[in-house]
Formats: structure tokens, C-alpha cells, sequence
């Protein structure tokens, strides 16, 4: 459904805005956090006050360098600043301070996978920047929120390599996961962490030469993107159809409408008069820094679901719920790792966990299910102490106020019972208590017994170990 | 007997610590000669009087208590020009667009100031946003030069020059981006220093032109320049561009002679143009240096004559950037529009003089697409040949020895209606700023008709030791200086 009509093809580049996760702004020590009242997170710096100056934050630049080393992006050791000129009432200083033809990262590529084919996707550069403030409009008046300008924003620069919405939804995806892994940014869609420019534009098939592009700006979801390009590859093909040309331009989409419309021309293009930045020294690495940096880099997800179907025999699919967020690998890891049984480990962080998780809607890293109490839980079962019933039970206890698995378990006596007198009498109740089922398993229909053995476990709430149940159901029935 | 308000921080410390004098006696008779003097002068545009008042008595409650002083500066007034931030304090800029604005924070110097006990008299006029060469284009009216009331006190620090040098200040700090402290010293008859960039953080300076800004002292004497230098440079991390080098004692420098040392003439700077005046003024002042103990021969600084292009394609494509946050959003003045654009334009058109946009146009201009190359680029190569110029005359001597403007003081209004001849007067002090070096301006002498002359020596990157130990020799061995801050015009003129 996303992919256009046959005879033509279209071509996508994205320029993704990602607020760094940092503890300040980029050239102040105000915070940065979301959600505070207007304008209580500034100061003469940040606000652009007559005489106030830009001090670089060296954390923004090492995330950034992060960005591009697990991106596989060349770095600038000597990058700068550069200031770009233009007026709207939620920039300070009227001016952004970014960088504009010696980014920190150059080059790059991200991989992405869609309908089971892989793609590569070639990245033009990762440079770093201030955030703007935040227009705010009222009934008969605006106003503007500076709690987040000169937030730490990197602006990465895809080449067109994406064909379709799909594959530039996949790239948004797998970006998100690899920034996120990285701990580069918390990548809150609903924060407004992430923002993206779109440039597409179709070609007949067999042009070798790109169509006249588009851009649309302010992207900020995924799903938003993913319906614009489709809208707008949709409306460059129906004009390129009409015999009609693209207009080189910055358009809008209007998500109420469900269509883009057209902004400015290129005639009207910003004037950006970009130059150095005199405030700012250039930003200047050493080579051993950055390899302390690729030293200290996380394992990209795709290695590591690699590695989970190679190490833990792992199905691909299971492997890939397991890897989709890095505190989730981390959590199965050491689950896997405590216990030893690598599929049952699997098995409840893919089921129980995330369901529990999804449910509540927390993050895993607000669970209080310990990997250690979560490898007990898996031991106690491994060893027939209890059984799966009784263990998804525990596990509802665990999941509510945490603790240790075995306490619980001896605490509440929720112990499997093996003793086969008890059982042999649970046993001979749920016989004479289903005579006709009982008849039945004697003429031969076998699986009456699992209904029999249903009795025994409804009867001893769940302990009843289901293997001896069911040997003293046979003893007693066939003897 | 001189009245306080004519003697040198220096001569006042003294006096304090003597006992022969209170802060509150210092201030007071600098506010009376204010009141005197500054609707004629105008050099002041703001007055911290009830707070200065106050400030001088808690200093002498402290004296009196046996405290140890805070610094030499302690309980001794000073001036700051209209664009350092300091709390509570309107910091306009002599500009219509930040009317109403108060900085609610203090710029670093105002901080070192405060630390070190000194007390923040007034606000002095300048050129709008620190754009002109002679105080003319300040919003609220031009300041006009003590020895001559139809003149100009040169600018753009002119206000801080004009108060120094009438009596309405000890000492001030100005700013100088192509000239505007050595330039209004050397027209009111004062010391203005110009420090290496980056010597002095910059922060809460209002920005002309970033890589060009320099703070510094205009004062008494070379003693107090140095004393005052002391006080405000050093390393402030809110300045990236601020240097990490160790302050020396400057006045440990101050000494007698000055022999062993290599002084150059830079011919392109004795060349045509130059006021016969201004000439003869300062050849005089290289002999009384070879008379000295120095050596003194001509050099060449081969790019000079494409300086000053290059200083207002750079300085104008700085300013165009620094001042667009000046939109009636925020802070200071608004005219209302129809939308945010109109309502730019419109706070911009009135709140701007004529000076400050044709200076935005052309540095917008200059790095507009198309033309950064042939403009911006272009200069900043140029301003490459004139910091190794520099270099390569600082192979040979230890510091230069030049004038600090080809003319004195010009009339009011003489350059008002031709900006570049207005420009061409800075030919002497731009490429100072360009190559990032520093300069002082001594006085040296007389026009016929009573007008003060400037010395200007120029020292490499962190020479400020060097400029003040060759500015101090030659004034102690003149001493203009006596006849500058103490006598008026007048007498001056009597003695000739």
C-alpha cells in the first residue's frame, strides 16, 4: 500500500532533530528537562540578554561523537560553530548557534530492515546545535516558552537512499533504537525529543537523475511522516502525471487535513548568512579521546540479536522482541545469566514481563521483579518445588511488592505437594466424585484422565504436583 | 588647593589610607563637579548617585572599623560605559532599542569591580551600540570634548574620556572594538588601554563586533590604567575567547628608563593624511624615548592600508548578528505590528539611529549568499596579513611607537554627513583589534591651538606590561598628565 505507483520511484532523505539527553543546555547550565513552568529554566545566556555568552557543553559534544561513532560516521577532530541568521520570535538571539560546513561527524550509515529485506541507508553528516523556545498562542495574544531553547539538539542528515514511507518509517525506528541503546537521548517522541524535515521527490523509473524535491518541515511523530510522505509521493506522481513540474519548495502537513501544502518557494528561501561563530573556539577532539569514546560504545541492537540467537539459541523473532530496547536486553541477559535456562528466561520476559509492563504501562526500569527473583522464580519451577500455575502466581506477587521467589513461596505454603498419600486421596475423591468420566477413561478414551487431573489440581489449589496426579489417577483407575 | 575629584586613583588611594580624605568627601566632589559640568559636557547618560553615596560611606565605616582595604580600588569611584551589564543598572547602549532595560546580572569586569571594593558611579555616553569615532551617534545627544566644547571627545568611548579628563570621573571602563578607547584618551587628553583580545573576559559586554571587543581602562595616568588592568583581566570561563594566562603585576612594571628596548615607527603610519600636529607630536615622543635609553627605528606594516576595509566587513557582518536579537520581543523597546515580522521592522526602524543600520545593511550584506566569498572571506584573509605584519615588525622590536588618530579633536558635526571619512580616522587604531594585539594611547602634547595629542604604543599579544612600561617612563619624563587632569583648558592655553 506505501509503495508507489510501479513507473515511478521516489526518493527520500530525512533530516532528524534529536534532543541529546543531557543535564544542562548546550551553552548554559540551566537544565534541561521538559514539563517545567514557562520560562523558569533560563538565564541571561539562554535568553539572549544583551552581553551574555555561549559556553559549549563538552557532554553534548561527547554524545554527539557517541551518535556518529555507533553510526559508523567519520569524525571532524576539528569542528565549529557557526552562527545561522534568521528571525522568529521563539529564537533569543535570532541567530542559531550550529554548525555548518564542519559538523562533528561526517558520512555514516544506519542499517534497516523492512518486509525482511535489508537496506542500508547512507548518512550525510551529524552536526550539533541549539534548540529554539517554544511559541505559545493565546486567545487574543502569544507568547514564548524558553525553558527549552539552546537545548542540545543533533541534526542528522540522511542521503535519499529511502524509496518508500515504510523504509523511512523503519529508519526513524531503528535510529530511535540505536540513539536510545547508546543513551544518547531519551528519543521522547512526546516530549518533543525528536523532530524531522522531510525531502522527497519521484522520478520515472529508469531516471537516473533525481526528481525536483519537496521539503515538508516540523515532522514531529512517526506515524505523522509516514502519512505525509505518503500523501505528498501521491501528489508529486499525479502532477508528474497531469504533465505538470514540481515546484522546487517548503510545504506543510496538516495533519487535521491530511494533506501538505505549500509553505515558501525557493525564491523566498531563507537567507541563512551563515558564519563562524566568534564566541565559540572551534570544537577540537584528539584522536586518542575519540578512541577512548569507540571504546566505551554499547553493542549496536542488531549485533546484539545477533548474538542472542547465536549464544541463547533463540528464535530470530524471539530475539528481536528481546533487543527492540536495550534495557529489555539488558534485564533478559541477566535473567538468562542467573538461571542457565536460556528459553525459559526468554519465555517469561517475552510473556509475562512485557504483558505485566504493557498492562500497567511502565517501563522496565520502574519493575520490581529483580532479574535475580525472576531466575529464583524460573529455579523453583526447573526444580518441581512449585508448579507454573503456583509460579505465574508468585510472580503476580513479585510483580505488585517485589521480594525474593522462595520466601513467598514458604511464606504462603504455596510448596508443590508430592506427597503421594495426599495425593492419592485427592485422587480418589475426583474419581467417585466424575464416575462417568472415569467410566469413560476405562473404555479406552484416554484423554478423560487430563480432565481427572484437572479435579486433583482445582482441589489442591494448584499444588498438587501434576505428574504424580496423574500416576495415582492410573494406579487407581487401571488397578 | 586641586579639588579631589582632580587627582589620580592612585594619589586618592594614598590619601585614604593617610587619612586625609574620606570616600564619601571623593564622591561627593565628583558629583558636585558632575552637576557643574555634565550639562555642558554630557558625558554621563545615567547617575548611581544615592547608591555611590552609600557605598562610599559603608567603605569608610569599614576603613574606620581597621578592616584591610579590599583592593587599591577599594571605596574609589569609577565610571562604566553604557554597554557593561551591570545589576539593576539601565545598560542602554546610548540606544533607543533597549530603552527601559535593566541587566539583571553583572558583566564580569562589573563583578571584579564590586569585588574589589570600587564604586559604580554613572553610565557614560558612547556612540549607539559602540558604532562611530566620535560620541555623535550616541540616541541621546553627542558628548562633547572638555578642551574645546565644540569639538568631539572622539568615541566611541567617548563619554568615559570626557568625564576622565573634565573632572567628572577618576577613571572609566570603556570598550574598544577599532579604536574606541585609545581614540577619544587621545582626543580628551586621558590613557586608554586596549587590551590584548582576551585579556579581559567579555562577558556582559553588549556584543558590536565579538572577535574585535575589548574592555579597558580609560584613567589618569598609565599608573592607574595599570592598576585598573589588574583588577578586570584574567581568565573568566563564561568568555570561551578569554585568555587562561597569569595576570601580572603591571605596576611592578612601571619604571624610570627604558633602555635595551627596540621601538619601531611603522612608516604607513607616519604617511599622508596625518595632521603636521599629530607628527610632529609623536616623532617627538620617539625621541624623548631614545632619550630615554631606547632604540628607536622604522619598521613597515605592509597591509595597513587595506585595514580599515577589511575591519567594517567583519565588524559590520559581527554586528549584523549580535544586534538582531534587538527585536522588541523581550526586553526594551516594542512598536507593536501587525505580525511578528512587522513588528520587528517596526521596533527596529525607530528603535535604530542611522548609524547602526547602514552598519547592519552592510554586514548583512557582506554574508549574504553570493558575496560571503568575495566580502567576508576575503577580509578575514586580510586580517591574516595584518596579524603576521604585526609578527613580523614584533621580530625586530618590542613594541611600536605610532599616533593614535591622524588628527586631534575635530569639530561637532565636521564628519557627520561623510561616514567614511568618519571611518578613515580609525585607520591608525583598527589594526590593533585585527590582529588581536594591544595598544595604549599616552598623551603627548599639544596642538597650537590647545588640543591634546596621543601617543599610541603597541605591544604583541600579552604586551600590556611592555605598552605601560614604555607609556609610564615617557609620562613620567613629560608629564602632560598634570596638565590634562588637573588644569582646565584654559590654563592650559595660557601656558602655551
Amino acid at each position: 500500500m506505501t509503495s508507489p505507483a510501479p513507473e515511478f520511484l521516489a526518493s527520500i532523505g530525512l533530516e532528524t532533530h534529536v534532543q541529546l539527553r543531557t543535564a544542562s543546555k548546550l551553552f548554559c547550565g540551566c537544565a534541561r528537562a521538559f514539563g517545567a513552568p514557562p520560562n523558569t529554566l533560563v538565564c541571561p545566556v539562554c535568553l539572549g540578554l544583551p552581553g551574555a555568552m555561549p559556553t559549549v557543553n563538552r557532554e553534548a559534544v561527547r554524545l554527539t561523537v557517541r551518535a556518529g561513532l555507533l553510526l559508523d560516521c567519520e569524525i571532524g577532530l576539528r569542528s565549529k560553530f557557526d552562527r545561522k541568521s534568521y528571525f522568529y520570535p521563539d529564537m533569543p538571539k535570532n541567530y542559531q548557534i550550529s554548525q555548518y560546513d564542519r559538523p562533528l561527524c561526517i558520512g555514516g550509515k544506519l542499517e534497516i530492515e523492512v518486509g525482511g529485506a535489508r537496506k542500508t541507508i547512507r548518512l550525510t553528516r551529524i552536526h550539533l546545535e541549539e534548540d529554539v523556545g517554544k511559541s505559545l498562542h493565546f486567545e487574543s495574544s502569544s507568547g514564548v516558552d524558553f525553558n527549552r531553547a539552546g537545548a542540545p539538539l543533533m541534526e542528522i542528515v540522511s542521503e535519499p537512499d529511502l524509496a518508500t514511507p515504510d523504509e523511512a518509517m523503519a529508519y526513524l525506528l531503528a535510529l530511535k533504537q540505536i540513539l536510545v541503546y547508546g543513551g544518547i537521548s531519551d528519543a521522547n517522541l512526546e516530549e518533543g525529543n525528536v523532530r524531522c524535515d522531510i525531502n522527497v521527490s519521484v522520478r520515472p523509473a529508469g531516471a537516473t537523475r533525481l526528481g525536483t524535491k519537496a521539503e515538508i518541515k516540523n515532522m514531529n511523530t512517526f506515524k505523522g511522516v509516514h502519512r505525509a510522505l505518503t500523501y505528498e509521493i501521491e501528489r508529486q506522481i499525479r502532477v508528474l502525471r497531469a504533465g505538470g513540474a514540481i515546484r522546487q519548495e517548503t510545504r506543510r502537513w496538516d495533519d487535521a487535513a491530511g494533506r501538505t501544502e505549500a509553505m515558501r518557494s525557493k525564491e523566498d528561501a531563507h537567507d541563512y548568512r551563515y558564519f563562524p561563530e566568534p564566541d565559540l573556539l572551534p570544537i577540537e577532539l584528539t584522536a586518542e579521546e575519540v578512541a577512548a569514546w569507540r571504546a566505551d560504545l554499547p553493542e549496536r541492537p542488531a549485533a546484539r540479536r545477533a548474538r542472542f540467537v547465536a549464544a541463547y539459541g533463540l528464535p530470530e523473532y524471539d530475539a528481536g522482541v528481546l533487543t527492540a530496547e536495550k534495557a529489555i536486553a539488558d534485564y533478559f541477559e541477566a535473567v538468562a545469566r542467573a538461571c542457565g535456562n536460556f528459553k525459559a528466561a526468554s519465555n517469561w520476559v517475552m510473556t509475562e514481563v512485557l504483558r505485566a509492563l504493557g498492562e500497567r504501562q511502565m517501563d522496565i526500569a520502574q519493575l520490581r521483579v529483580t532479574p535475580a527473583a525472576l531466575a529464583a522464580l524460573i529455579g523453583l519451577v526447573e526444580r518441581k518445588v512449585i508448579t507454573m500455575p503456583t509460579a505465574k502466581e508468585v510472580f503476580a506477587h513479585l510483580f505488585e511488592r517485589g521480594g525474593d521467589p522462595e520466601a513467598i513461596v514458604k511464606e504462603k505454603g504455596l510448596a508443590q505437594v508430592s506427597d503421594t498419600g495426599a495425593i492419592d486421596a485427592l485422587a480418589e475423591a475426583a474419581i467417585a466424585a466424575h464416575p462417568s468420566v472415569a467410566a469413560d477413561y476405562r473404555a479406552g478414551k484416554k484423554p478423560a484422565l487430563q480432565f481427572l487431573v484437572g479435579q486433583v489440581m482445582k482441589a489442591s489449589r494448584g499444588k498438587a504436583n501434576p505428574q504424580l496426579a496423574a500416576e495415582a489417577l492410573k494406579r487407581k483407575l487401571e488397578g | 588647593m586641586a579639588r579631589l575629584s582632580s587627582f589620580a586613583l592612585h594619589e586618592l588611594s594614598a590619601k585614604l589610607a593617610a587619612g586625609e580624605c574620606s570616600s564619601v568627601e571623593i564622591v561627593n566632589d565628583l558629583l558636585d563637579a558632575i552637576a557643574e559640568r555634565n550639562g555642558e559636557l554630557h558625558a554621563y547618560l545615567w547617575l548611581n548617585a544615592e547608591e555611590a553615596r552609600a557605598a562610599a560611606a559603608e567603605a569608610d565605616r569599614r576603613r574606620a572599623a581597621g578592616e584591610s582595604p579590599r583592593s587599591p580600588l577599594d571605596g574609589l569611584p569609577v565610571a562604566l560605559k553604557d554597554n557593561l551589564s551591570a545589576r539593576g543598572q539601565p545598560c542602554g547602549c546610548a540606544s533607543r532599542i533597549l530603552e527601559g532595560y535593566r541587566a539583571p546580572y553583572d558583566a564580569h569586569v562589573v563583578e571584579r569591580l564590586r569585588a574589589a571594593g570600587a564604586i559604580l558611579l554613572g553610565r557614560t555616553n558612547m556612540d549607539e551600540f559602540a558604532m562611530g569615532s566620535s560620541t555623535e551617534n550616541s540616541a541621546y545627544g553627542p558628548t562633547r570634548n572638555p578642551w574645546d566644547s565644540e569639538r568631539v571627545p572622539g568615541g566611541s568611548s567617548g563619554g568615559a574620556a570626557a568625564a576622565v579628563a573634565g573632572g567628572l570621573a577618576l577613571a572609566a571602563l570603556g570598550s574598544d572594538t577599532g579604536g574606541s578607547i585609545r581614540q577619544p584618551a587621545s582626543f580628551c587628553g586621558c590613557v586608554g588601554l586596549k587590551p590584548t583580545y582576551g585579556r579581559v573576559s567579555r562577558y556582559g559586554l553588549v556584543a558590536y563586533a565579538s572577535s574585535l571587543d575589548q574592555i579597558g581602562p580609560i584613567a589618569r595616568d598609565t599608573r592607574d590604567a595599570a592598576r585598573l588592568l589588574g583588577i578586570i583581566a584574567g581568565r573568566d570561563a563564561r568568555d570561551s575567547t578569554s585568555l587562561d594566562a597569569a595576570v601580572p603585576d603591571y605596576e611592578a612594571a612601571l619604571g624610570e628608563r627604558l633602555d635595551g628596548l627596540r621601538l619601531g615607527l611603522p612608516r604607513e603610519y607616519f604617511g599622508a593624511g596625518l595632521d603636521p600636529e599629530v607628527e610632529r607630536a609623536a616623532r617627538a615622543a620617539a625621541e624623548q624615548c631614545r632619550a630615554l635609553g631606547a632604540e628607536v627605528f622604522e619598521v613597515e606594516l605592509p597591509h595597513t592600508p587595506y585595514a580599515v576595509a577589511a575591519y567594517y566587513l567583519l565588524a559590520t557582518a559581527e554586528a549584523s548578528a549580535n544586534l538582531a536579537r534587538f527585536d522588541g520581543v523581550r526586553y526594551g523597546r516594542r512598536v507593536e505590528g501587525e505580525d511578528p515580522t512587522d513588528l520587528y521592522q517596526r521596533t527596529r526602524a525607530a528603535g535604530f539611529g542611522p548609524e547602526v543600520k547602514r552598519r547592519i545593511i552592510l554586514g548583512a550584506f557582506a554574508l549574504s549568499h553570493g558575496y560571503y566569498d568575495a566580502y567576508y572571506l576575503r577580509a578575514q584573509k586580510v586580517r591574516t596579513l595584518i596579524r603576521r605584519d604585526f609578527e613580523a615588525a614584533f621580530e625586530r622590536c618590542d613594541a611600536l611607537l605610532a599616533p593614535v588618530a591622524p588628527t586631534p579633536a575635530y569639530r561637532l558635526g565636521e564628519k557627520t554627513d561623510n561616514p567614511l571619512a568618519m571611518y578613515l580616522g580609525d585607520i591608525l587604531t583598527i589594526p590593533v583589534n585585527l590582529a588581536g594585539i594591544c595598544g595604549l594611547s599616552v598623551p603627548c602634547g599639544f596642538t597650537p591651538g590647545g588640543l591634546p595629542i596621543g601617543l599610541q604604543i603597541i605591544a604583541p599579544a600579552l604586551g600590556e606590561e611592555r605598552a605601560l612600561r614604555v607609556g609610564h617612563a615617557y609620562e613620567q619624563a613629560t608629564r602632560w598628565m598634570e596638565k590634562t587632569s588637573h588644569a582646565s583648558p584654559s590654563a592650559i592655553r595660557g601656558q602655551r
